[in-house]
């Protein structure tokens, strides 16, 4: 069983806020950049510490990637804040031409990302940004499950040389990573080893997975979980590891079923070693209003999806109820 | 420092070599890049303080220079090449497959003197302004340099950039709009009107200066005027009128070379009204 006991509860953004903070600290080359959301990004510490190193765009997201974009061409190491929404969909040609495909060094760091972002609504619960930034050549995806998991991706991609989209969100999440953890960008953490069925989560769903695991195995289900924070690259060998193992896939993500995690598995699966699978993930609609825990219910990231999910593939159920005891091959 | 009439040879030269490459793969734009013939000449050769060999991409203490209007990359190739960047005979590969000159300008090949792609308009004024700050981070006192079109300006990203700039003194910056009045469909004045561009700039807090573009001496003279006008709490802009087509008599005037290559025969006209050469590639 896992270890499900919530001990505290915080946002991944503040992690950002304290990664970004020690990196000010310790690497005199990054600075910061921000449009008009210093607040809700935790950007404060670092503005209040480096106002020097820090540049207010205004509400003008395209000139800060632009800026970001220069800074990175003079050797500085940027990172740009605002939600996830303005942070990609809304200067997509920017980020492609400037950043991308000049290999600039800039980190697109992207907060309130998914239905999890809540009452402000549609408008603002991007639930497309992962695959948009997959497809960038050149470009690192990043979406990590809790605070301490955040700082550390936070520290660890200022090292990275290239560009880096490094999504997180808004509500206040349990912490269970450790807190000084050692990120390694593109490394996925198994966090429960199992036989009947492998699941795949990434950002909040990793709690989520967490809960339905234990629930899983409770039926009689074993249960490989495997958090994968890194979209891109993909850690291909951990994944095609653990389905030679398990046989079967439910992935677990607050994005669109399009262009998203599960997206990345099922491409790497159907051109190595094909698997069922199962996705958990919002399936061509756009969100709404409402509070975190409803929204995840409504749109069918809730645990008992991810249980469904699981159970729904009749023969991952049958196979776990059909082990004898002792043995995990049985057919 | 070259002497305005070497800077009229390499001029012709860089003229040649624009239509030139433009006709060897009949694509391209000669248009807006015979326009800055003169711009860019006096540009590389007797205003920025720079090192092409070995290029530097950060351009710590050196000026640099960022083309926001891509598609004119024929003059800035030319101008790269001429000014020690890398070997003229590369001109003859421009848009060609596994070239390192891109249909517009790009880094991924690694064309020394190209510091960011573009091509999608609006976009490099914004890149200066952040190599600007990088600068002053830097405390390093060189300057950056950026060109875009008039047409560009259309852009909503250009005013967000120039609104940054003017409101947080980005003085280190020495922008230039080519204001030739074409764009791809007509006139700017038909399509969006930009009559004049001085009182919107200055309403952003911008220092405006007008410059004759297709002259030397006008040039070199508009040049350092914006260089003494720098670091005095304003970005400073250069509305600089020139003719799209300049130098060769059936590209001029018109927004119907934007982007067509001339034919054999246009070519050997066009050469022949630019005769002086340093040699072609």
């Amino acid at each position: 069983m896992i270890n499900t006991e919530v001990l505290e509860k915080k946002d991944t953004r503040s992690g950002f806020g304290a990664g970004l903070l020690e990196l000010g600290r310790t690497n005199p080359e990054v600075v910061a950049l921000c449009a008009d959301l210093t607040g809700s990004l935790k950007m404060g510490d670092f503005k209040k510490e480096f106002p020097e190193r820090f540049f207010q765009a205004g509400i003008a997201e395209a000139n800060m990637i632009g800026m970001a974009a220069g800074l990175a061409t003079g050797g500085k190491i940027p990172f740009t804040g605002t939600f996830a929404n303005f942070s990609t969909g809304r200067v997509y040609d920017q980020i492609r031409q400037s950043v991308a495909y000049s290999e600039k060094n800039v980190k697109i760091c992207a907060s309130h990302a998914g239905l999890t972002l809540g009452e402000d609504g549609a408008t603002h619960q991007i639930l497309e940004d992962l695959g948009l930034m997959k497809m960038l050549p050149n470009m690192v995806v990043i979406n990590p499950c809790d605070y301490n998991q955040t700082k550390a991706a936070t520290i660890a991609i200022a090292d990275h040389h290239g560009p880096v989209y490094l999504r997180f969100g808004r509500p206040k999440w349990p912490v269970f990573t450790a807190p000084d953890q050692k990120f390694e960008i593109g490394k996925a953490w198994t966090i429960q080893e199992g036989t009947d069925v492998t699941i795949f989560a990434t950002g909040h769903m990793v709690w989520k997975a967490m809960e339905a695991s234990n629930i899983l195995e409770s039926q009689g289900i074993s249960v490989e979980l495997i958090n994968i924070h890194t979209i891109k690259p993909l850690d291909n060998e951990a994944i095609l590891k653990s389905v030679a193992k398990t046989k079967c896939v439910v992935t677990a993500e607050e994005h669109q079923m399009n262009g998203g995690l599960g997206d990345s598995v099922c491409q790497l699966l159907s051109r190595n070693t094909p698997a069922p699978v199962e996705m958990v993930a919002v399936n061509d609609q756009f969100g709404e209003s409402g509070k975190p825990e409803e929204l995840l219910d409504k749109y069918g990231l809730g645990t008992e999806n991810i249980i469904t999910a699981v159970n729904t593939k009749e023969w991952i159920a049958d196979r776990a109820r059909l082990k004898p005891s002792g043995r995990t091959e049985t057919f | 420092m070259k002497t305005p009439q070497e800077l009229k040879d390499i001029v012709s030269q860089v003229r040649r070599d624009i239509v030139r490459m433009v006709h060897a793969v009949q694509s391209g734009h000669p248009g807006g890049s015979l326009g800055c013939a003169e711009y860019f000449t006096v540009l590389y050769h007797n205003i920025m303080d720079y090192t092409p060999v070995p290029f530097s991409m950060e351009g710590k203490n050196e000026d640099v220079f960022i083309l926001s209007n891509g598609h004119i990359s024929p003059v800035f190739y030319s101008s790269l090449a001429h000014a020690g960047y890398f070997d003229k005979s590369e001109l003859a590969t421009f848009r060609k497959i596994g070239s390192r000159l891109q249909g517009h300008p790009a880094t991924e090949e690694g064309l020394p003197g190209i510091r960011v792609a573009s091509g999608s308009l609006g976009q490099g004024l914004s890149v200066a302004v952040g190599l600007a700050q990088s600068k002053s981070l830097n405390a390093d006192s060189h300057y950056v340099y950026a060109l875009m079109g008039d047409g560009e300006l259309q852009e909503g990203q250009n005013w967000e950039a120039i609104m940054y700039a003017g409101h947080n003194k980005v003085d280190n910056l020495i922008a230039t709009v080519d204001f030739n009045k074409q764009q791809i469909d007509g006139s700017t004045t038909d399509i969006m009107g930009f009559d004049e561009l001085r009182s919107k700039f200055e309403a952003f807090g911008w220092l405006v200066l007008d410059m004759e573009g297709n002259d030397v001496e006008q040039v070199e003279a508009g040049l350092n005027k914006a260089k003494e006008a720098a670091n005095n709490g304003k970005p400073v802009v250069i509305l600089m009128t020139t003719e799209m087509g300049n130098g060769v008599d059936f590209m001029m005037g018109s927004h119907e070379w934007h982007g067509i290559a001339p034919n054999d025969e246009q070519l050997a006209s066009a050469l022949n009204q630019n005769v002086a050469t340093l040699g072609d590639y």
